[in-house]
């Protein structure tokens, strides 16, 4: 029981970790990005590259992954996305579609549509027993990790001058114009650092959420509900939200396997319906 | 004269006016029906052209018409598909006209359940109600593999002949006849229900839904009553999926599949009824063309269309479609006007 919690503990914060860079774009500019996926793929592919094929230490090879797909996310959103944001949301459903195609067929041409594993350290592998409770090391690594990213991310949003620009930016984008903050370039960083944490989230992931180039696709419909269960407006609400799927999915797989994710699906509307602005969102996306 | 006349008659008579069949897709129809004696290799191709431009239309009906963006449609689409694949395995009814339409009651049913989720919330929202809605009944598919086959998909389905007297060929002959008559048909509908004022303040709800409801329309039973339609023809769309293959499997209810059809309707223009058909024409042939150079990967070549239609920009792609609209209604006219020229 409480071993079911903690692995749905540590798939939430790997959930939210993807997802919250994602829930930022929505927040900021109003725009649906439904290739998120693809960068948390990229991440993946990228520690699998370093780590299984030129021997890179596991532990380099994931700040290296950040760096990379936030790299990645940048030159992204400086030639492709930039133009998008204007549009319609039927316009920026179809484009990140068809990114989200590219990025499939594109790896799958490169890598292979076998699942690719990352070659993790002897040191992480194995179980801790504590108080009864069997506890695997790597998914403990993953709960510190993404605890203290999301303790980071708290205080850059609450406590820096970026932090208060963007919240401003968020809150009201012409009123944040018009004190003289740059939007663009806030959204364009935001933008890469939350691409950069899809892959590291995608990088970390590999292991326990498998990684194959139908990634983006399988994965799409959970941070989509991080993000419209948990709302736009702070990044506490897709926490608790991607903190509460995590242990709903685990559960829902070790209790009922055979009902898959309608569990998931079923509450997901649910949510919706009573809330449409998401459980802990104060507005609807303008 | 015209004064003498009460105000409703001018109304009606531009309904009319706006209705009437004009000679461009007089010729269109036509041409589809004519394939089946042009391209009698081609049938099978062909049928599921046929197929997916029923399916676009649904979904032009509440995209182009109500404005309501959806990932979901697939949802209709697969509960029909399997509804018709069990009435038939199973002997429940076995014409298969029927048993198409009582899909598509099935689908529609489920229509108008699920339009109550999608009055509410910004388009986000709908997106994640309407393709979460697919998924579940994905899942449910899989959960009841007894009854469904699960990932096996549903085998031993045998269509019987149609009315009793045209029995589905290997060739798909009888398959597409059927296909194309039923689109047909479908067709004739929609486009009653588009040009009727129903329709009229369909448009105009999609336009401004506030100001809509100022001048009495009705807003949220309009929109229910649309997607209902909408969800009843995509479900039929999926029962001829099923009667013509004789056979259904989970990926009918898959993203791809409502994320393909968004394609298809952007191709071939939102809003104007036979945007989804050209799309379907011209998505599957794109689709043979690259899958017959690169089999495995065309799914980024399609990716790559939906990118570029996006950065160019839907308006100029559909101004270049109503161009080229207009340049073959000039050249019809001008074959009509000198019949002569033809002939010598």
């Amino acid at each position: 029981m409480l071993t079911i919690l903690f692995d749905g503990l540590a798939y939430g914060m790997l959930l939210f970790v993807l997802a919250c860079g994602l829930s930022v774009t929505l927040g900021l500019m109003n725009f649906i990005n439904l290739a998120h996926g693809a960068f948390a793929m990229a991440g993946g592919y990228c520690t699998v590259i370093l780590v299984n094929r030129l021997g890179v230490p596991f532990a380099l090879g994931l700040p290296i992954a950040f760096l990379v797909t936030a790299a990645l996310g940048a030159l992204f959103e400086r030639t492709l996305y930039v133009h998008v944001y204007r549009r319609s949301h039927l316009d920026q459903v179809l484009f990140t579609i068809g990114l989200v195609f590219m990025s499939v067929a594109a790896v799958d041409y490169v890598m292979g549509s076998s699942q690719q594993f990352v070659l993790i350290p002897e040191a992480l592998q194995g179980h801790f027993i504590v108080f009864g409770i069997g506890m695997s090391k790597y998914r403990l690594l993953i709960i510190l990790i993404c605890g203290l990213l999301t303790v980071a991310l708290q205080l850059i949003i609450g406590k820096t001058r970026f932090g208060s620009r963007l919240r401003a930016a968020v809150d009201d984008q012409r009123v944040a114009r018009g004190l003289g903050i740059n939007v663009g370039a806030v959204f364009a960083i935001t933008f890469a650092f939350g691409s950069g944490l899809a892959g590291l989230g995608g990088a970390l992931g590999a292991e326990i959420l498998g990684l194959d180039p139908t990634f983006p696709l399988k994965y799409l419909i959970y941070f989509l509900i991080v993000v419209t269960v948990g709302g736009t407006s702070s990044i506490t609400g897709p926490f608790l939200a991607s903190i509460l799927l995590g242990i709903a999915d685990v559960a829902g797989k070790y209790y009922a396997p055979k009902l898959g994710a309608f569990v998931i699906y079923t509450i997901m509307i649910m949510v919706l319906i009573w809330r449409p602005q998401g459980l802990f969102g104060r507005s609807a996306v303008r | 004269m015209s004064a003498m006349l009460p105000p409703t008659h001018g109304v009606a008579a531009f309904l009319a006016r706006r209705a009437r069949w004009s000679p461009l897709e007089i010729a269109f129809w036509v041409f589809a029906f004519a394939t089946i004696w042009l391209f009698p290799g081609k049938h099978l191709i062909l049928t599921e052209t046929a197929i997916l431009a029923l399916f676009a239309l649904s979904l032009d009906l509440i995209l182009g018409y109500a404005g309501i963006i959806s990932l979901g449609q697939a949802a209709f689409f697969g509960l029909a598909g399997y509804v018709s694949g069990l009435l038939a395995k199973y002997g429940i009814v076995n014409e298969p006209v029927i048993a198409l339409l009582v899909s598509g009651l099935f689908a529609a049913a489920l229509g108008f359940v699920t339009s109550f989720l999608v009055l509410r919330g910004s388009d986000l929202t709908r997106l994640m109600v309407t393709l979460g809605v697919a998924l579940m009944l994905g899942e449910l598919a899989n959960r009841y593999s007894n009854i469904t086959g699960g990932a096996d998909g549903l085998q031993g389905v045998t269509i019987a002949p149609i009315f009793g007297m045209f029995r589905f060929d290997m060739f798909g002959h009888t398959g597409y006849v059927y296909c194309l008559i039923v689109l047909f048909v479908c067709f004739v509908v929609v486009r009653r229900i588009v040009y009727s004022p129903f329709g009229l303040s369909l448009r105009s709800l999609k336009g401004n839904p506030l100001r809509a409801s100022a001048i009495g329309i009705p807003v949220s039973r309009r929109l229910v009553a649309v997607y209902t339609v909408s969800a009843g023809i995509a479900g039929i769309a999926g029962g001829l999926l099923t009667q013509t293959t004789a056979f259904c499997s989970l990926d009918v209810f898959s993203l791809e599949r409502s994320a393909d059809l968004l394609l298809v309707l952007i191709i071939g223009g939102t809003g104007y009824l036979y945007g989804g058909l050209i799309g379907a024409v011209i998505y599957k042939f794109l689709q043979d063309w690259i899958a017959g150079l690169t089999p495995q990967y065309w799914q980024f070549w399609i990716g790559l269309v939906l990118v570029a239609i996006v950065l160019v920009g839907r308006e100029r792609v559909d101004g270049w479609v109503a161009a080229a609209r207009a340049a073959i209604v000039r050249l019809g006219g001008r074959l009509v006007a000198r019949p002569a020229a033809l002939g010598s």
